[in-house]
């Protein structure tokens, strides 16, 4: 999605760069114009998916008809709709609609927040390998029969490998005060593969009933929303929501380099910390609920900084927002391409995602002139 | 107006607080740097004051970009102090240090395609929350026109050339106004005009009762324009003084390690320093 701000471009000196980073050469006051447009067109976007997702289906509910009960609910006026469709709407669409936002939220801003804090547009939580580290956490806590916080038991595991798989691969990838592009996806390979293993393993321990709940963590999808559900991933999702935008102008501040982030009174280690806190606190929210969803996170803050420049102040609300967006359309389309059979929702973002991201990696490789 | 990039704060130490010229603004004493067993800095005294521009200068290896690195609150001592602004660098916090200090470092990278402005305004973030962020939008004009880089103001960052980078990078620190000012070899990537451009700067930075330390490999650069030239040599702090005095033939000859001939300039008598060179050698 692309809003073209006023102004003519200024002449470029130098023919080596894609057509697609022309929104970069904008000035600020048209950046800023380019993003606030952005933001109107997102929100509208994320409202009419959200509808349309609520009344698509096996069953179809007319827009208008959601709209009404939504009103009703809300007691401002409406009129309830017969049993059937408000059962299908209240207690099997718009939970499924809301996990959506809330997990593609989470992608969408971790994604950001990532790239930010190892100053790598590559980085991502699927990508280097967090969200099958967090999936491990959850998987093995399925497999284990755990339950010993109840219904937050998932979250919780999820939330606990996320990080230490954060942690990891911050370590490993690191080496001198910056991240090497090759060291970054490297260490993705292998955290990855790890994981893997670690899944695999669960999965050859774990009786019939368990298999297939691991399977749905493996393939990502939403097919079995319910509001306790909302109610466990919710507080996690919206804490991590509300903090990030906090630590924005600081990522800014980090794109020179930690040093210089430093001399410009910046807490470096500290915001490295928080920052990481926070990914694998969002991550691990959208991992519990959705199981593992790939290049939400690379693809969206992509699109947003080619769009809108470089700058965290809007890039990380815009991706949560993107990212609800794009999350909420993906699962509207793995619902109803192939009915009524359901394409699981991992699946369908990494199909479109992974050419993005070869994309992206010659990109990156050109403009570097090579891997270091 | 841009939210401010650090939460707001009007504290005292947050403040500014101007030293007068003459007045010694960092002082190191006995400062020490092990680097991985290496001894890089020893016995090194050396103090800094308002309103003077300082060179340190000495080969490669000779431990200047350490000492600016110790200056700046990089790399802590081994053993030693330095105090900057009458308290030992280490007890300031990143924020307050970031308002009496500003580090320009030997290379400028950036991870996101920023435009130059974008960049320079990063110069400002220590100020946020500050009486002093009014000064934003002058400071962020008036270091793009010092520096010359309002030609590409709009350009990201990454399009420019080594040269502009150099510039753009000087003017996030001439933005910052910080009473200090340490450059790490600001002449490297850049040619005649823009060296003596930025030479003349640091001048009048000093003028205005800052401090200002440079690094620089260039000595004829460092007799023009510094008040005192400190000469590294191994870690060890050779000489400090007026370029006349530390510029001498015996003195570069022997840190250098290569025969150098010093004449005085014919209409402004400062050193020149040139490297004897074998008669017919091409």
């Amino acid at each position: 999605m692309r809003v073209q701000a006023g102004g003519r471009e200024p002449v470029r000196a130098t023919g080596t760069e894609p057509p697609s980073a022309a929104a970069a050469h904008k000035t600020a006051p048209a950046r800023r114009a380019v993003a606030l447009a952005l933001t109107a067109a997102l929100a509208a976007a994320l409202v009419a998916l959200a509808l349309l997702s609520a009344g698509i289906g096996a069953y179809d509910i007319p827009v208008g008809d959601v709209l009404g009960s939504l009103l009703h609910r809300a007691g401002l006026g409406g009129r309830q709709l017969d049993r059937v469709a408000e059962s299908v709407l209240w207690n099997v669409r718009l939970p499924r609609v809301v996990l959506a936002v809330l997990a593609g939220a989470a992608l969408g801003c971790a994604g950001a927040l990532m790239q930010g804090v190892f100053g790598n547009p590559l980085a991502e939580p699927g990508v280097i390998g967090i969200s099958s580290g967090a999936a491990v956490g959850a998987v093995s806590s399925i497999a284990l029969g755990l339950s010993f916080l109840g219904n937050w038991t998932v979250t919780a595991c999820a939330f606990v490998a996320g990080l230490a798989t954060v942690l990891l691969v911050y370590v490993l990838a690191r080496a001198g005060g910056r991240t090497e592009v090759v060291t970054l996806i490297l260490t993705g390979i292998a955290v990855n593969a790890f994981a893997g293993a670690l899944i695999g393993l669960c999965v050859f321990f774990a009786d019939n009933a368990q298999i297939s709940q691991i399977t749905f963590w493996q393939l990502g999808s939403l097919a079995q929303a319910t509001w306790p559900k909302v109610a466990a991933v919710l507080p996690c999702a919206l804490a991590g929501l509300l903090v990030a935008p906090v630590y924005a102008p600081r990522l800014d501040l980090l794109a020179l380099g930690e040093r210089p982030a430093r001399h410009l009174g910046v807490d470096v280690e500290r915001l490295r910390l928080v920052l990481i806190l926070l990914v694998a606190l969002l991550t691990a929210a959208a991992v519990a609920v959705a199981g593992i969803i790939t290049f939400v996170g690379l693809v969206v803050p992509h699109l947003l900084r080619m769009a809108a420049g470089p700058g965290h102040r809007f890039l990380v609300p815009g991706s949560a927002l993107g990212g609800a967006v794009v999350l909420v359309g993906a699962d509207l389309a793995a619902r109803t391409v192939a009915q009524p059979a359901e394409l699981p929702l991992g699946v369908l973002t990494a199909l479109l995602g992974s050419p993005f991201f070869f994309w992206l990696l010659r990109r990156t490789r050109r403009r570097q002139g090579g891997w270091a | 107006m841009p939210r401010p990039a650090l939460p707001r704060r009007r504290r005292q130490d947050l403040t500014r607080s101007r030293p007068a010229t003459g007045e010694v603004f960092a002082e190191a004493r006995a400062a020490e740097v092990r680097l991985g067993g290496r001894q890089v800095l020893e016995g090194v005294d050396l103090s800094l004051r308002a309103g003077e521009v300082l060179a340190l200068v000495g080969p490669n290896g000779a431990g200047k970009s350490t000492l600016l690195a110790a200056l700046a609150g990089d790399t802590p001592l081994t053993s030693g102090s330095l105090c900057l602004a009458g308290r030992p660098v280490g007890q300031w916090t990143p924020r307050e240090l970031a308002v009496r200090r500003a580090v320009l470092p030997q290379a400028a990278t950036l991870a996101f395609p920023f435009t130059a402005e974008e960049v320079v305004r990063m110069g400002r973030a220590p100020w946020a929350g500050t009486f002093e962020e009014d000064e934003d939008d002058e400071a962020v004009g008036a270091a793009m026109a010092d520096t010359q880089v309002g030609g590409f103001a709009a350009r990201p960052f990454s399009d420019l050339s080594g040269g502009e980078r150099a510039r753009v990078a000087l003017a996030r620190v001439l933005a910052q106004r910080a009473p200090l000012t340490l450059l790490d070899e600001p002449t490297a990537a850049l040619d005649l005009r823009h060296q003596e451009l930025v030479l003349a700067l640091c001048r009048s930075r000093a003028a205005r009762a800052d401090a200002v330390a440079i690094v620089l490999h260039d000595l004829n650069l460092a007799a023009a324009y510094a008040h005192r030239v400190a000469l590294l040599d191994a870690g060890h702090l050779v000489t400090t003084g007026p370029p006349a005095t530390v510029l001498t033939p015996e003195m570069l000859t022997r840190v250098y390690r290569h025969p150098v001939e010093v004449h005085p300039h014919p209409a402004t008598a400062a050193p020149l320093v040139l490297p004897v060179r074998a008669p017919g050698a091409d």
